[in-house]
């Protein structure tokens, strides 16, 4: 603002000029940086289990909040979800005359993918904000330091029974969303497409096999994982008071989805490939 | 509490000491080579506009955050160079109020109070008398069910005083407990930090912007026997009774020791910077 009236002091200093490769390596290099901590993070929440102290009722709290609470918006998606992949199967089957096939196309979409997936981006939504916003404002109000300068270790005390609350009840929630999921098909097949109710149930449960159990409830433990850290991490280093923990917020449900997408090609590749070794 | 069962540390050399103290955030340091000391039941009243490191000052001697040069030592131990883990032990001997309290606003008043005997694993018959005679000495027994969000921004800070004395701390941080507060309820904060300083013999740091909370330590009294806040009676040499805990004063500006020494040599100091605190 040189030469105007709001100048202060006789000479204005000049903004330094960055170069696009300086704020290209500065970004990296927080990235970086973050990826460190959040890792970091990680590794620690799994390492406090092994020694104590171990917070036994906050893990039961936290159950009972991620689990229980979860339940409602996971049971009517799921139940909406299974409805739906039948109508929308069951129409292209129809035109071969293989109407009988929804039941299996559907318990193996459902129990491989879109129930753990589903479950796991549901949660995130719910819980990974939840997280992300409780423990950021505990920050901005200092109560995380509060709690160290009582002697707590705040990994120990709010990340760990976060972390293996959730680890515990994504494939609880899953499995409910899985079986949810299937009741709305077989509801859905019996009023729409005219298959007899144990028919569906009948295919459905015999195209299922030990090795789409296993990819069905291995991941949602990884997802878990995900979104509970992911939100931990986003809570414990908001910065800028209470906007900051919108940003935050919002950021941790964001981050969770998409590495929980990204998680599933990954998890998907690695379990069709142990099938085919193991089973 | 009784003022027996007060341990009394076994610190031979100063409870607190700074040595040539240095901490940037970014660019520049926000504290500048910072040398002090706090003997047993001396109270030092940092004393400084916003922003000069007071506040930091206190979280480095909580270990709540590492000097970027300098030595800490706290208790006998040096808090600069101890790891986390070292850390939540010590910080078990001190007791921190935090500016807003930071009271954990999903725990009622008596579990905050109690927040640090049930991290210590202590039997909940011993707990409940300690947290009634911890409220009782900051005057709010009848508030033990409410949550913080019900209470004033005084009984906070008062509730935050009784969470800080609760496990009869060697040494009391205090960050600007009065910041905010009306000339009434600051008086009280005042009286009951004076209480706890006469009746238990408590080391102090206290950080604040209001030169005469400053003056009210270092000229005010409780009297054990009359139980109440008397003024200092005066030697000849205008010195306080060799009973009456010391107060000295540290004046920071700009993240140096701008002024270090007594009361009365900050009241008839003509320096333009002091006499900014004075008027």
């Amino acid at each position: 603002m040189a030469g105007t009236p709001l100048q202060i002091g006789t000479e204005a200093t000049p903004e330094p000029r960055l170069s696009v490769v300086e704020v290209l390596t500065d970004s990296a290099k927080r990235w970086v940086a973050s990826v460190q901590d959040y890792s970091l993070l990680s590794f620690r929440s799994v390492k406090n289990l092994a020694t104590s102290p171990r917070y036994f009722q906050d893990t039961v709290d936290q159950m009972d909040d991620i689990g229980v609470g979860s339940l409602p918006i996971v049971l009517l998606s799921g139940f909406f979800i299974g409805a739906v992949m039948v109508l929308q199967t069951g129409s292209q089957f129809i035109r071969f005359g293989q109407a009988a096939l929804t039941g299996d196309v559907v318990a193996i979409a459902l129990v491989r993918e879109l129930g753990p997936t589903l479950t796991g981006i549901l949660v995130a939504g719910r819980c990974a904000s939840g997280i992300a916003s409780e423990l950021g404002s505990m920050l901005v109000t200092e109560q995380v330091d509060a709690m160290r300068a009582m002697g707590t270790d705040p990994s120990r005390k709010l990340v760990t029974p976060r972390v293996l609350a959730t680890v515990l009840m994504l494939p609880l929630l899953t499995a409910l969303n899985d079986f949810v999921g299937l009741l709305g098909g077989c509801v859905a097949s019996v009023f729409s497409l005219r298959l007899g109710a144990v028919e569906f149930w009948t295919r459905a449960i015999k195209a299922l096999d030990f090795a789409d159990l296993m990819q069905g409830f291995t991941k949602p433990m990884v997802y878990g994982f995900i979104l509970a850290t992911v939100g931990c991490y986003k809570g414990l280093t908001v910065r800028g008071g209470t906007q900051g923990v919108g940003r935050a917020t919002t950021q941790a449900v964001v981050v969770a989805s998409v590495l929980i997408i990204a998680a599933d090609l990954f998890l998907t590749k690695l379990a069709l490939y142990l099938g085919d070794k193991l089973f | 509490m009784t003022s027996a069962a007060l341990p009394v540390t076994s610190t031979d050399g100063p409870v607190v000491a700074f040595d040539n103290v240095y901490m940037a955030f970014g660019e520049g340091d926000v504290l500048s080579g910072v040398s002090f000391s706090v003997p047993m039941r001396e109270t030092l009243v940092l004393l400084g506009e916003t922003g000069t490191g007071k506040t930091l000052t206190l979280k480095l001697a909580a270990g709540l955050l590492k000097p970027a040069r300098g030595t800490i030592s706290v208790l006998g131990e040096q808090v600069s160079s101890m790891s986390e883990r070292e850390l939540l032990q010590l910080r078990n001997r001190i007791g921190f109020v935090f500016q807003e309290g930071a009271l954990f606003d999903s725990m009622t008043v008596g579990e905050n109070v109690a927040y640090r005997l049930r991290e210590e694993r202590i039997k909940e018959e011993e707990i409940e008398p300690r947290v009634r005679e911890a409220l009782q000495f900051v005057e709010l027994e009848h508030t033990a069910e409410q949550l913080p969000s019900e209470l004033s921004g005084g009984m906070r800070r008062r509730v935050s005083i009784a969470r800080a004395l609760i496990n009869r701390p060697d040494l009391v941080l205090y960050d600007s407990p009065t910041a905010g507060l009306d000339p009434v309820t600051s008086q009280t904060i005042i009286a009951l930090i004076l209480r706890l300083r006469d009746v238990y013999g408590v080391t102090a740091l206290l950080a604040t912007q209001r030169l005469q909370d400053g003056f009210a330590l270092a000229n005010f009294h409780f009297d054990k026997e009359a139980k109440r806040v008397a003024r200092n009676a005066r030697s000849k040499g205008g010195q306080n009774s060799d009973k009456i805990a010391p107060t000295r004063f540290l004046v920071y500006r700009d993240g140096r020791i701008y002024f270090e020494g007594q009361p009365e040599e900050l009241s008839t100091s003509k320096d333009p910077y002091l006499q900014r605190f004075v008027v």
